[in-house]
């Protein structure tokens, strides 16, 4: 008996262990990102990582822990940012002595009021009603934050100025390495607490609660207090990634309340895979660097993440991150080489694919919107010009080239992915 | 205020019978496939799209038969070479793919018609003021409308409750598995339904983006309200989207039309506010102002107090 009991308390401190130095790991790469990524641009973006990262963490504490599918996260994002940019201004005009950094708390307090209210109805009931309530009570505030002038701004929204706290540390907060550090700050900690909490007997209620609520009934548990918690506490890291958005962008519009943003976190969650705790992490970074990147390059790139994202649901539905975890058998069976070259092969084909049907989409889009003196585009580094017949054609080719190639690797994949998940063969 | 009324009725009218062409869809698929479809107004948008290229092509009169077909086609295909396949995730899969798909129509539509509005015109034929009254003109083309959707709706009626197809397919929304057996074929009857659902909203969209404006915002702008008058009627219940449908159109018109303000209530009763108060903002807002907020309220009041809406016999 006690062997046992010491085993298992050895198998719980070794896990301890290993995410005390995931956590520690993660803090030295944030630390360490701005000397490898030193461009203001790449500082820029690592920042509105750190903050959708909160943000996209605290979804999946609904959709993801909790079983809720939320339509509306943007709310308490929004109100959590606009109360902490009326704040910024009263500690600009010296009437509250708080630090800045310390701002996305007052961000979270007010996502945690806000979502106390509204989940002591919306939590009753998970599924549509649930999606429901939470889409109209989106709606209302967007719908408010446009007559509510005095207090949103109107269509300017609030802006402030974060460099006129009072002092920290010789901080001003002028520079945005100085925000980076405080977002990347705030992110750790909001993502150590958010996995701690998932750890919780609260935590784990929830994921009862998703997969049968009936069953947690039974144990004595009310399926509506244990929602009633996720929620409040989704609210409060919701609010908190809203104050660190105020802080970062030093305004704060509609936009950031509205469908869209609600949609926005929606498809990061959903994208890295709300399965997994880090899914979400992935989501929001793949999500920010093909929004900021992506944007760079194509007017069109709302149009792709509308089609990874259908792809997503239809194909992946358990995401990137549930994607990778599939190879986690080959990699304990250490057999996960044997994939390379499969993956290679099929890659090619795949990329023709990809590059067949968005340089369609672009051609198409080009055409659409160019002048009769501006005939040429330029695609992959090759000119093109759109009156005659061979892009079209070359990238038309292109495609169905690629769609066969991939047809015709995939029974090898496959065959390589039995191999290698020992099926079949039973070595 | 007679004038105001009257107008605002008959607008008011109109608008609800359009959402109910959109909602008497999106209430059948929801019955018998338990999808809440959020790419429906989509299919509204697409519908008016559609309409616009058909008719500065060939005419407003083909567009209107055209475009609400090629509509439920594609409903109908979606159905069956996607929705299908998510269906075996779950509700909460499909849900999702729906939003994802709003989401992709809206990119399609801008990819492929641009982010202006579209100058989609009534036919000439009904461009006249069919009566006037206090000076003000009711145009024949929203009579038009109205007939339509009248239409639409009594052979909606007849079909579901008169005839050998209704009877199916209301057997296959509440007993799908005992209408298979007995030697239907449900994923056919799912799937025409789908079509015809999406067929209607495409439809409303045809006839609905001359008045209403085609752009590629109008699915969003619509898709909400389609959603409460949906919940609000009681989901499945197709009297609740009719009475919903007309509740909200009138209640929505009714708040445009009345310029009243909270201070004027106050000023009645000898309160008034000075102009610089913090809460100015409430004391001045409008009841135009509010209009838009009144769906979304009538939403969370119902589904906190009768989740199952005014019609509804079950919860989600």
């Amino acid at each position: 008996m006690s062997t046992l009991t010491d085993l298992r308390r050895s198998m719980v401190a070794e896990a301890r262990r290993r995410q005390r130095l995931t956590w520690l790991i993660s803090a030295v790469v944030l630390v360490a990102l701005p000397w490898i990524f030193s461009s203001s641009f790449s500082i820029s973006i690592m920042t509105q990582i750190g903050i959708a990262i909160i943000f996209a963490l605290s979804y999946n504490m609904l959709l993801g822990q909790g079983g809720m599918l939320s339509f509306g996260h943007a709310a308490y994002f929004g109100l959590g940012g606009f109360l902490a940019m009326h704040a910024m201004n009263y500690i600009a005009d010296g009437a509250i002595p708080l630090p800045v950094p310390l701002l996305p708390l007052i961000g979270g307090v007010i996502g945690l009021f806000f979502g106390f209210i509204i989940g002591t109805f919306s939590t009753r009931r998970a599924g549509t009603v649930f999606a429901m309530i939470s889409l109209g009570v989106a709606e209302l505030i967007a719908a408010l934050s446009l007559i509510f002038v005095g207090f949103f701004g109107g269509e300017e929204g609030v802006s402030s100025n974060r460099t006129k706290g009072p002092d920290f540390f010789g901080f001003n907060f002028g520079p945005d390495i100085q925000v980076y550090y405080v977002a990347a700050f705030w992110a750790l900690i909001a993502a150590i607490a958010m996995f701690l909490f998932s750890r919780t007997p609260a935590g784990r209620m929830a994921n009862a609660v998703r997969d049968n609520a009936e069953r947690a009934e039974f144990i004595g548990y009310s399926q509506r207090n244990v929602r009633m918690i996720s929620f409040c506490l989704s609210g409060f890291f919701a609010g908190l990634a809203g104050g660190m958005f105020a802080i970062a962008y030093e305004i704060v519009t509609e936009e950031t309340l509205n469908m869209n943003q609600s949609g926005a976190v929606l498809l990061m969650a959903y994208i890295g895979g709300v399965g997994y705790f880090i899914g979400p992490i992935i989501g929001a970074i793949i999500m920010t660097l093909l929004r900021t990147v992506l944007s760079n390059f194509t007017e069109l790139w709302m149009l792709y993440v509308g089609l990874l994202f259908i792809a997503t649901v239809m194909f992946v539905p358990s995401g990137l991150t549930g994607l990778l975890m599939m190879h986690g058998p080959a990699w304990k069976r250490r057999s996960l080489k044997r994939l390379l070259a499969p993956y290679a092969a099929i890659s090619i084909p795949s990329l023709a694919v990809i590059m067949g049907v968005g340089g369609l989409l672009e051609l198409t889009h080009f055409a659409h919107t160019t002048s009769m003196d501006d005939r040429v585009m330029t695609l992959f580094s090759i000119p093109m010009n759109i009156d005659s017949l061979l892009p079209w054609a070359g990238l038309i080719a292109l495609f169905i080239g690629g769609v066969l190639g991939v047809r015709r690797l995939r029974p090898m994949l496959l065959d390589a992915w039995a191999d290698a998940n020992g099926a079949g063969g039973g070595d | 205020m007679l004038e105001i009324t009257i107008f605002s009725l008959l607008n008011g009218t109109v608008y609800g019978l359009l959402l109910f062409m959109l909602s008497s869809g999106l209430t059948l698929i929801f019955s018998m496939m338990g999808i809440l479809n959020f790419a429906h107004a989509s299919f509204y948008m697409l519908g008016a799209y559609f309409g616009y290229t058909i008719s500065s092509h060939i005419g407003f009169w083909p567009g209107l038969i055209f475009a609400p077909l090629i509509v439920g086609v594609m409903g109908a295909l979606l159905e069956r070479y996607a929705l299908r396949h998510v269906h075996k995730h779950g509700h909460v899969a499909e849900l999702i793919f729906t939003f994802g798909l709003a989401f992709l129509l809206e990119e399609l539509t801008q990819f492929f018609w641009g982010t202006d509005q579209q100058a989609y015109k009534g036919p000439s034929l009904l461009d006249f003021p069919l009566f006037t009254l206090f000076d003000a003109n009711f145009p024949a083309y929203k009579a038009f409308m109205l007939l339509i959707s009248i239409g639409i709706f009594l052979g909606l009626l007849l079909v579901l409750t008169r005839t050998r197809v209704g009877l199916i397919i209301q057997a296959a929304i509440t007993h799908p598995n005992m209408v298979n057996m007995l030697g239907h074929n449900v994923p056919f009857v799912f799937m025409a339904t789908f079509g015809v659902g999406t067929a209607l909203a495409g439809l409303a969209g045809t006839i609905a983006g001359p008045v209403m404006g085609t752009y590629p915002g109008m699915a969003h702008d619509l898709g909400s309200i389609v959603f409460v008058v949906v919940v609000f009627g009681g989901l499945g219940s197709l009297a609740g989207a009719l009475v919903a449908s007309l509740m909200i159109g009138i209640i929505q018109t009714f708040a445009v039309g009345l310029n009243y303000s909270v201070s004027d209530f106050l000023v009645t009763i000898g309160v008034s506010f000075p102009a610089d108060h913090f809460l100015h903002d409430i004391w001045t807002m409008t009841l135009p102002q509010v209009a838009p907020l009144i769906p979304y309220l009538m939403l969370i009041l119902i589904l906190i107090f009768r989740p199952m809406g005014l019609f509804g016999t079950r919860e989600t």
